[in-house]
Parts: C-alpha cells; structure tokens; sequence
C-alpha cells in the first residue's frame, strides 16, 4: 500500500510541476532495473502484510496458538524436525518454546513493521512541511522561532527519546500508535528544514510574486504554487524516512521496550532468537532476513524514486562521471549520486 | 569569523536551554503519578510520599523547574528521611534505583561509550572514504557498481542484525573470537581491542555507507568543473585530478557529518552496546528506562542532546573553516 501511494503522489507531483512533466518521471523510474526488481519485492511484502490473516488461514495456523507438542521438551524448547520443523503444516517452521506458528508470526509481523512506519513516515512528513512552510512564508518572527524549535528537534535523537517516551506513557496507550507517534513528533525536523529553505527560494520567483500582488492569501499561496514544486524533494525525503523507520520500530522491538508480546514484530523475534540461535538459527535467520530485505527494497525504491524525481542529479551525473559514455548509464542505475 | 563563531555557539546555548525545558516538559510534567514512576513498582506509599516531597512535587511547575536548572549549575541538597544529600554541579538528579548521583553514573559510563565510538569511528571512516575513492577512481566499471550495490546493503542493515550474525559466525561457528566481554583499556589494551572489535566493525559497516556516498558525490562534483576539465586538457594525469583535487573538495562535508556522527553516537550508540554488552552510556539508558529509573533517563537524554547540540556547532565551525562562503550566508 505504501508503494502504491508512494508512486500516486509522485505521478501527481510530475503532472502538477510541468517542468518535469509525468512521463520523464515513469520513464526515468523504469529504465532503473533494480528499482523495478526492488518495486516487485516491496509490492510482494505490502501484500503479505494486507494478506496476513489470509494467508495465515490458508496455512490453517494462526500466530498466537501454542503448540507445545511441536517442540522438545527435553531440550527446553528446541522445535522438532529439521530447520527448525518447517513442514506442509508449519511452512517456516514453529517459535522455540511456545511452538507458534512462525509464518503466520512473520506475516502479522509485517503488518506492524510497515503500518507503524508508514504511520510514522506520514506524521513526520505533515508536521515537517506544516512547519518548514510557515517557517519559509511567515515574517521573520515566526520563521525565527520556528527554526530554533526545528534545530532543538534535531538534537533530539529519536531514539533516544523514544526509549524514555516508553517509559513514561502507561501501558494502557496501545504500542504501534505510540512509537508511531513519538518518530513523527521527534523526527520531522529534517523535512521541515527543507521545505522552509525550498520556500524561501521559491518566494523570490515571479509566479509566487505574482500570486501575492494579485492579493493571494499565505494559505493559497502555499497550496497553489508551493506544494507543487515542494512536492519532488518532500517525496525524495520521506521515501528514504520510511526504511529509516522501519529500523527504529524494529530496534525498540528489539530492546523490549517497543511492541509487546503477544502481537509479532520482527524487532522483538529477533530479541527473542538472540538465545535460541544455535538450536534454532531459522528463527533468527527469517526474520533477520525479511527485515533486511525490506530495508534493502525500500531504500533501492527511494533512491530510484529520487533519480527519477531530480532531472538535476538525472542530467548531471553523466557529464565527468566517466570519460567512457556507455559506463556511465550502468553506474547510474542504482545510484541516486549527487 | 570571530562573529560568527559568537552568533554560532549562542544558538547552541539557546538550544540546550530550550532543550532542558523539553525535556522537563515531556518527563516531569507528563501525566501520572511521577514520584511513583521515579521511585520504582516496589515502593509504598509513604516511600512515595517521601520522595514527592524530597523531589519538591507539590511545588508549582516553574519553581521544580528553577531547581531543577539550579541543580545543573549550582549544585542542590536532597533532604529525605536519612539525612541531607549534597549534589554537586552539575547535578542531573539521584538516581532512585540505586541511590546514586546521576552524573557520576553517566561519567562512570562514558569510557566504555568512548572506546567504542573511538575503534569504530577510524574503521568507519577509512571504509567510507575508501569505498568512495575506489569507486569514483573506477567509475563506470563493474566495481563501481558493485561498491554501490554493498553501500545501499550497508545502509539497509540494522545494526543488530549484522552484529548478531558476525557473534554467530565468529565466536559460535568459527570459534575465532571471544564472545565480547568489555575490558577497560587500562586494564589489559590488547584485550580490551580484541573484545571491542566486533562492535567496532559492526558498527564501523553500518555508519560507512554515507560517507562513501558523500566521498563519491562531491568528488565526482569536482571532475566535472570546468577548472578540472582544464587541468585534464593541459595534461595533469587522472591520479592526481583524483587524489590532490577532487578529494581536497570532499573533505569540508565529510569532517561536517563525521563531527555530528560521533556526537549522536555519545547517546546513540543504544544498539549496539546492548547487543555487545558494553557497559556504556546507551546500555545504561536501556537498562534505565527498563527499571523505570526516570531521573537516569533525563539525565541521559539531557547528556546525548548536550553532545549533539555540541558537535552541531563544531560541524558548522569545523565546515566554516574549510569553506569561508558559508561565514558569509
């Protein structure tokens, strides 16, 4: 879903800001071969997330049944059969001790994974242009302060007051909601930085000149002629944020401080396999994998999104790159350079 | 310059007071019952009462918050059932899980911190800038595209997840290296490195990535000015274009991110500490907020925000310095 959306608001950023127009875009997007492979995996994942308790079903498991007699009580724990007993039942295998499904973990484990950072992504990405906007249109009062708010933001580290946001909010507020929450109000200061810079250039050219002497108001002169041409380096920015927050839920999982048990989260798998790696490497090995996998496909998407979306970096990169033409093209592919 | 430099560091003084009110704000004032937070699950009720009084709770907010800023540079005395405590500046608060001043805990913790930061910070940057003198040297071959490939793949890895597959490799399977157990360098150095070096690499092949990224791009920035295309028609060979000006250009940004790298690690190295078990200041947050110690994870948060607020300005000066056109902006 979050693809999806990605490259919905990306076609209508093209077709709004004529510049670019909205075929160079698509063009440039699939002419990228590992963007188009990295485009496949991520739809793949958004479906096992949509797909979860589906597929779960067709399995005929679900993620919280215990199954004690799946696994060696003699042992402590240690799942029976080979590769940590995955079978026509159990098709990646059940969870050391408690004999859970772990498909059906991992599949609801996506759903948490991409739904709190695309909730976190979108928070930070309404505050930070809401700010960086009235920031860049507001007299100088107004962007004063809202700059040295933005630069007490960034020295916030997230993580950090993540962790001590946990601590203090009652267990009652549920989890997701709540990291979301505290990354799209500690992290936007990144985004709100560029836009006010963008808008503060974008004040100066004649279109916006001319919208303000033909008596625009601030709010439709930022909705009218701004966010079309912000609407390229926003879109760069946060489709690089969302992986970035995919790792932060998962790290906070990971710590024990994140989502709590009984709900999956590949974080917290992880944490858990910690101690069981040697009896059961597939329970780190999966969920260790689908997280970097995930990762990996979504900055290779960001990174293709953003070659596609700046014409400058697009143009550019070729010319000094390499003095040998038919290079250069292939170097590019994955590289958003510059 | 010297203007500047006031102009810098004053919006780094206001920044840190602005945090401080932050902060205040988000663990102080936040609703619940804070003297029952602070004080840990086992306490009773008059425990409780106790402690509200000795932390000043029923005191309207600005004056907690003057004694808690007096505290910081003047130092504060804790009067609670045993006697009065004296808690020198700066002063961050006591620690209510184990009685202890909290900035002699986070100065007890900050060598380990140091150690790893200071390991991985060498490998790091020699991997970076490396990746990214190789592949621009070998632009438009394989290699390039190779680099670029394991770049992204370094950007992608969580931290966690590389160090728990090297643990598995290298001290389960292969049996090489010791499972890392911190060892204070003044104790024993060589043991203190061999323990230390799969955090410093783990660490050292996450934090890479953007520096071969930022190496690469402002180097390939300066192929392609005009002063370069003149040097290369008047015959200066492609080594030395690389070597003497292209990474002459690149160096002003990399100092820039490394100063606000190393900053951010001082808090931020959270991950990475837990995963080694070294006794560190991010450890020491984990294990805080675990316990519920609410003036530990202040204190801590205040110190990591102080180090990022710091290396910010030294960022700016550090870049102003090698480039005069932003003293100017």
């Amino acid at each position: 879903m979050s693809e999806a959306l990605l490259v919905q608001e990306a076609g209508a950023a093209t077709t709004a800001a004529p510049a670019s127009g909205a075929s160079p875009f698509w063009q440039r997007l699939r002419t990228q071969r590992a963007v188009l492979v990295a485009a496949v995996v991520v739809a793949l994942l958004v479906l096992i997330a949509l797909g979860a308790p589906l597929l779960a079903a067709i399995e005929g498991q679900d993620p919280t049944t215990y199954h004690p007699k799946l696994v060696d009580s003699a042992t402590g724990g240690v799942p029976l059969g080979s590769f940590g007993g995955i079978s026509a039942e159990h098709w990646l295998g059940v969870e050391p001790l408690t004999g859970r499904d772990l498909f059906a973990r991992v599949a609801y484990g996506a759903r948490v994974s991409l739904g709190v950072a695309l909730a976190a992504t979108v928070a930070q990405v309404v505050i930070g242009v809401a700010v960086g906007l009235s920031a860049g249109l507001g007299n100088r009062y107004v962007d004063q302060a809202l700059s040295r708010i933005t630069d007490v933001m960034v020295a916030l580290p997230v993580m950090v007051i993540a962790l001590g946001v946990l601590t203090v909010v009652p267990a009652s507020v549920p989890r997701p909601v709540l990291i979301a929450g505290v990354i799209g109000l500690v992290g936007w200061a990144g985004i709100s930085k560029i836009v006010r810079a963008q808008t503060l250039s974008l004040k100066s050219r004649d279109h916006v000149a001319a919208a303000r002497l033909s008596g625009w108001g601030g709010v439709q002169i930022a909705r009218r002629e701004l966010l079309p041409a912000l609407a390229a380096p926003v879109i760069t920015y946060s489709v690089l944020l969302f992986p970035a927050d995919i790792v932060v839920e998962a790290a906070l999982s990971f710590l024990g401080v994140g989502i709590k048990p009984p709900t999956p989260s590949w974080g917290q798998m992880l944490s858990d396999a910690d101690t069981w790696y040697q009896a059961a490497p597939t329970y780190l090995l999966i969920p260790a994998a689908l997280l970097f996998v995930t990762v990996f496909a979504l900055t290779v998407l960001g990174e293709g999104v953003r070659t596609a979306l700046d014409p400058r970096a697009a143009s550019r990169l070729p010319i000094g790159t390499s003095r040998k033409k038919s290079g250069k093209k292939s170097g590019k592919k994955k590289e958003a350079g510059a | 310059m010297n203007r500047f430099l006031l102009r810098r560091f004053g919006g780094a003084l206001f920044v840190l007071v602005a945090l401080t009110v932050v902060v205040y704000a988000i663990f102080y004032v936040a609703p619940g019952n804070v003297a029952q937070i602070a004080c840990g699950p086992r306490c009773s009720p008059a425990q409780v009462a106790q402690l509200s009084d000795k932390l000043h709770l029923g005191d309207p907010v600005y004056v907690q918050y003057a004694h808690f800023v007096q505290g910081i540079f003047a130092g504060r005395d804790y009067s609670g059932g045993t006697g009065t405590i004296h808690c020198g500046a700066p002063c961050l608060g006591i620690s209510y899980q184990g009685d202890q001043q909290v900035t002699q805990l986070i100065l007890a913790k900050l060598p380990a911190t140091a150690s790893l930061i200071v390991g991985a910070f060498v490998l790091w940057m020699l991997l970076g800038v490396g990746t990214g003198l190789l592949s621009v040297w070998r632009r438009g071959r394989p290699t390039e595209r190779i680099l670029t490939a394991l770049t992204l793949a370094g950007m992608s890895t969580p931290v966690f997840v590389i160090g728990l597959l090297l643990i598995i490799v290298f001290c389960s399977t292969l049996q090489w290296l010791p499972f890392p157990d911190y060892v204070p360098f003044t104790q024993d150095p060589a043991e203190w490195g061999w323990n230390l070096l799969l955090p410093w690499v783990s660490l050292a092949v996450i934090s890479a990535a953007p520096y071969a990224r930022m190496t690469r791009a402002s180097m390939l920035e300066t192929l392609a000015d005009d002063h370069v295309r003149t040097f290369r028609a008047y015959g200066v060979s492609e080594r030395s274009l690389v070597w003497r000006h292209a990474l002459r250009g690149a160096l002003a940004p990399i100092i820039a991110l490394a100063a606000l790298d190393v900053g951010m690690m001082f808090g931020g190295a959270v991950l990475t500490e837990s995963l080694f078990g070294i006794p560190g200041v991010g450890r020491q947050l984990v294990e805080a907020v675990k316990t519920v110690d609410l003036p530990v994870v202040v204190g801590l948060v205040l110190v990591t925000g102080f180090f990022v607020v710091l290396a910010n300005a030294v960022a700016d000066v550090l870049h102003a310095m090698a480039d005069r056109r932003v003293v100017l902006s």
